[in-house]
């Protein structure tokens, strides 16, 4: 008995100081190696890859998405997008636990709601509702079919910086018309910021926003 | 380009990326465990251990160091995560409460990583760098270990001994898991991972104000959250999360990372019982599952049925842009059917069928590939069903590689596969018997079933990934959880250097006409027929009332 005890003390003497090496290797000198190599190699990504502005003022992260929205006005809670600017997907994310951070680094996550959910099914028919509203400008007119799924689904991380080609082709005319453009401008500013998949064949074709918009507001600061 | 071609050639881009890795990496892991050379850095680790590399241990030895080295590590973890609000380099989070700090510490020692906390909000460099990244090495490390043990049992003769615990937790640490790992997060920095220590600070936006970023080592804790199977992610959002996996090529690179070791520990598998096509015939049974799960799960979610995904013209809940439909199924039958459990899209807003490949894929014992080490040791103790099953259909006491198949092994065997239906199928009925835990529900009806039911197969099978509109952060979830993690860790282990310890007491028995060729590919199609019988049909009843209800309905 009293063997036994003292063996079973000796096995876990032994693995705390395995737990203590292996920690000090993998937990201290292998995250710290890495850092260092990578502060060096890829300064700008290592730090989250900011994205500068035409004044060359940090407007955020080319990898994480944000919203375009009006100012909050009295009694809203939610602020209204704000036309003028290419829209990102919806973000309902954790809006079940009462915290929905829209578009905030504080909290990813993704709604979680499944294909038969209420919530989803609402959310769905509200969102192409106000996608098909927005969108149909003077003499141009969006159909409920055209509305892409990523314009009315909410992300994964709920940060998702991109947009598919199909849902910025579809916000043209109303960018244009907000902002006094002619449709074939902007057109060719979401062409040139359309990036097809990696190598041609990895992930999907997409458009990063932030960069649309930052592209946009230069060329709408050129034009006035 | 059409979405679903693309995606069949992301898998294909896979495929050969895996087999071109395949060789190397299979005898590399090989040489490892059966080296008896140590490097000089590797002396200096045996001596703070305490431990000599050379002394072979028999099975009891070797599991009390399984379970030692476990224990210490569950207590290091809890304790850490406890005192996290005097720790500096904390972020200002506080400590973590005694239930959530006990199910955290549970994860990721059993190599679960189910997360009921949001890792932006909860927890500090210390904790995440110096706590939860170490368990995603050493834990795989152990998987690994008992998987090697249980292959040294087949390949002994009589000397009833299974190697050395210690040397080979250091070893699979430092020589396999680490030199991949640093060139690995060297690979997603490149693409836009985050890796850096700076504390949560304000970032300008487009719009005027600014929004909170948190720092922190997330390149080198992801390349080792995929590489050991662990799934745990730095952000809540995981893998979805662009800091984590920014872009379509990071993304292929984390499946690749999620399937290397699984697949090529079957080469390592072959070359210590000295037949490599022992080797191919497990590999292809892992292959076979593993391209049909993917092929099913493109197909229901290309297909995108339910009410929701068809008002909106496709299954993009819970998607990223840059991943699309095709890599996002890729990666989540990768992740379930390994116990990696790190999430590119949440499996909760998968199609009906989707969330029930998912839910299969993790109740088949993960062993297709699997977990590092978890999952060839669970498909070893396949063949030994499927050799069993051979052998009463002739009458004849079944062998395999060399060693017979007697009560004693087919016991130990018996007890491995009851385990983690027992944990799965009691602790979900609990719940709905019980009144408070179906309150965490955030859908109903069939699908919020399949979210309990989902919870306990991922904890049971150490998964990790999670229907996760479940609000799992109760004292219910969070002790059941946690109990479910580490019996459906260690218990299988238990049994599994049992059956290592008797096959490593056998001397071989020599081949003769009535042997069972277990090289050959009709006993891979026998093996696949088992694993699907016997596991399927298990949990026919479960996924009736959850996913095929949900599916059948759509």
């Amino acid at each position: 008995m009293n063997n036994s005890v003292g063996n079973t003390g000796r096995v876990l003497w032994a693995g705390l100081r395995a737990l203590l090496v292996l920690t000090v290797i993998t937990g201290v000198l292998y995250p710290l190696a890495v850092t260092g190599i990578a502060q060096l190699a890829f300064p700008s990504k290592a730090n989250g890859s900011e994205t500068k502005d035409g004044s060359g003022k940090v407007v955020g992260s080319e990898l994480i998405g944000q919203t375009y929205d009006l100012p909050l006005k009295g009694s809203e809670k939610t602020a209204a997008p704000d036309l003028k600017w290419f829209q990102p997907r919806p973000s309902n994310g954790l809006g079940g636990n009462g915290v929905n951070t829209r578009y905030k680094l504080i909290l990813s996550g993704a709604t979680n709601r499944s294909g038969d959910n209420e919530d989803l099914i609402k959310w769905v028919t509200d969102a192409k509702a106000a996608v098909v509203k927005d969108n149909s400008v003077n003499g141009y007119t969006v159909k409920p079919s055209d509305v892409p799924a990523d314009a009315v689904t909410s992300s994964g991380s709920g940060l998702d910086p991109h947009i598919s080609p199909e849902y910025a082709k579809l916000q043209v005319h109303r960018v244009a018309e907000k902002n006094g453009l002619d449709a074939e401008q902007v057109e060719k500013l979401v062409a040139d910021h359309t990036d097809d998949r990696i190598l041609g064949f990895i992930g999907e074709p997409r458009v990063n926003v932030l960069q649309l918009n930052i592209a946009l507001k230069n060329l709408v600061a050129a034009k006035g | 380009m059409s979405p679903v071609l693309a995606g069949v050639l992301q898998l294909l881009a896979l495929l050969v990326a895996l087999g071109l890795s395949y060789r190397p990496l299979g005898d590399h892991m090989a040489k490892v465990y059966s080296s008896e050379k140590y490097y000089k850095p590797e002396k200096w680790i045996y001596k703070a251990i305490g431990a000599n590399p050379n002394v072979g241990m028999r099975w009891p030895a070797y599991l009390r160091g399984v379970l030692a080295f476990s224990a210490v590590s569950v207590l290091f973890l809890y304790l850490l995560q406890r005192v996290q609000g005097s720790l500096p380099g904390s972020l200002g989070f506080v400590s973590i409460d005694p239930d959530q700090a006990f199910n955290t510490a549970a994860s990721f020692v059993a190599n679960t990583n189910w997360q009921s906390y949001y890792g932006e909000q909860a927890m500090g460099h210390v904790v995440q760098t110096g706590g939860l990244a170490v368990q995603n090495f050493v834990s795989a490390a152990v998987g690994m270990a008992v998987a090697v043990a249980l292959v040294r049992g087949f390949a002994s003769s009589r000397s009833g001994e299974l190697g050395n615990f210690w040397a080979d937790l250091v070893r699979g640490t430092v020589r396999i898991l680490l030199p991949i790992s640093v060139v690995g997060a060297l690979v997603l920095v490149a693409c836009g991972a985050i890796q850096n220590f700076s504390g949560i600070h304000e970032v300008g936006q487009f719009t005027g104000g600014s929004q909170q970023w948190n720092g922190g080592a997330v390149a080198s804790q992801e390349v080792i959250k995929e590489l050991g199977t662990n799934g745990g992610g730095y952000f809540n959002a995981n893998s979805a999360h662009p800091f984590e996996n920014p872009n379509g090529l990071s993304n292929l690179f984390e499946v690749y990372l999620i399937l290397i070791i699984p697949f090529a520990l079957t080469r390592t598998f072959g070359r210590m019982v000295g037949s490599l096509k022992q080797g191919y015939a497990i590999l292809g049974t892992m292959a076979v599952i593993w391209l049909g799960f993917t092929a099913l799960m493109m197909w229901t979610e290309f297909a995108g049925r339910g009410p929701a995904f068809e008002l909106a013209g496709g299954a993009m809940e819970g998607k990223e842009t840059r991943f699309g439909i095709g890599a996002s199924a890729i990666f989540s039958v990768a992740t379930t059917l390994t116990s990696t459990g790190a999430v590119n899209s949440f499996h909760s807003s998968n199609t009906g069928f989707g969330g029930g490949i998912n839910l299969l894929g993790m109740q088949l014992g993960e062993i297709a590939p699997g977990g590092v080490g978890s999952g060839l040791y669970g498909m070893l103790i396949m063949a030994v069903i499927a050799v069993f099953l051979a052998g009463l259909m002739v009458g004849r006491t079944p062998e395999y590689l060399g060693k017979k198949i007697g009560t004693r092994e087919i016991k130990f065997t018996a007890l491995y596969i009851l385990i983690t239906p027992a944990l799965v199928l009691c602790f979900t009925a609990a719940s709905f018997v019980l009144d408070t835990p179906v309150n965490s529900m955030t859908n109903s009806g069939a699908h919020g079933f399949s979210e309990i039911l989902y919870a306990y197969t991922s904890g049971a099978n150490n998964n990790g990934s999670a229907f996760a509109g479940l609000n799992a952060d109760t004292q219910w979830f969070n002790s059941t959880i946690g109990i479910a993690m580490l019996l459906g860790r260690f218990l299988p282990m238990v049994f599994v250097l049992a059956l290592a310890g008797s096959l490593a007491e056998q001397a071989p028995v020599p081949e003769t006409a009535g042997t069972l060729r277990t090289e050959k590919p009709l006993f891979t199609g026998l093996l696949v027929g088992s694993i699907m019988i016997i596991t399927g049909l298990t949990y026919f009843p479960a996924l009736a009332l959850g996913p095929l209800a949900e599916g059948l309905a759509a």
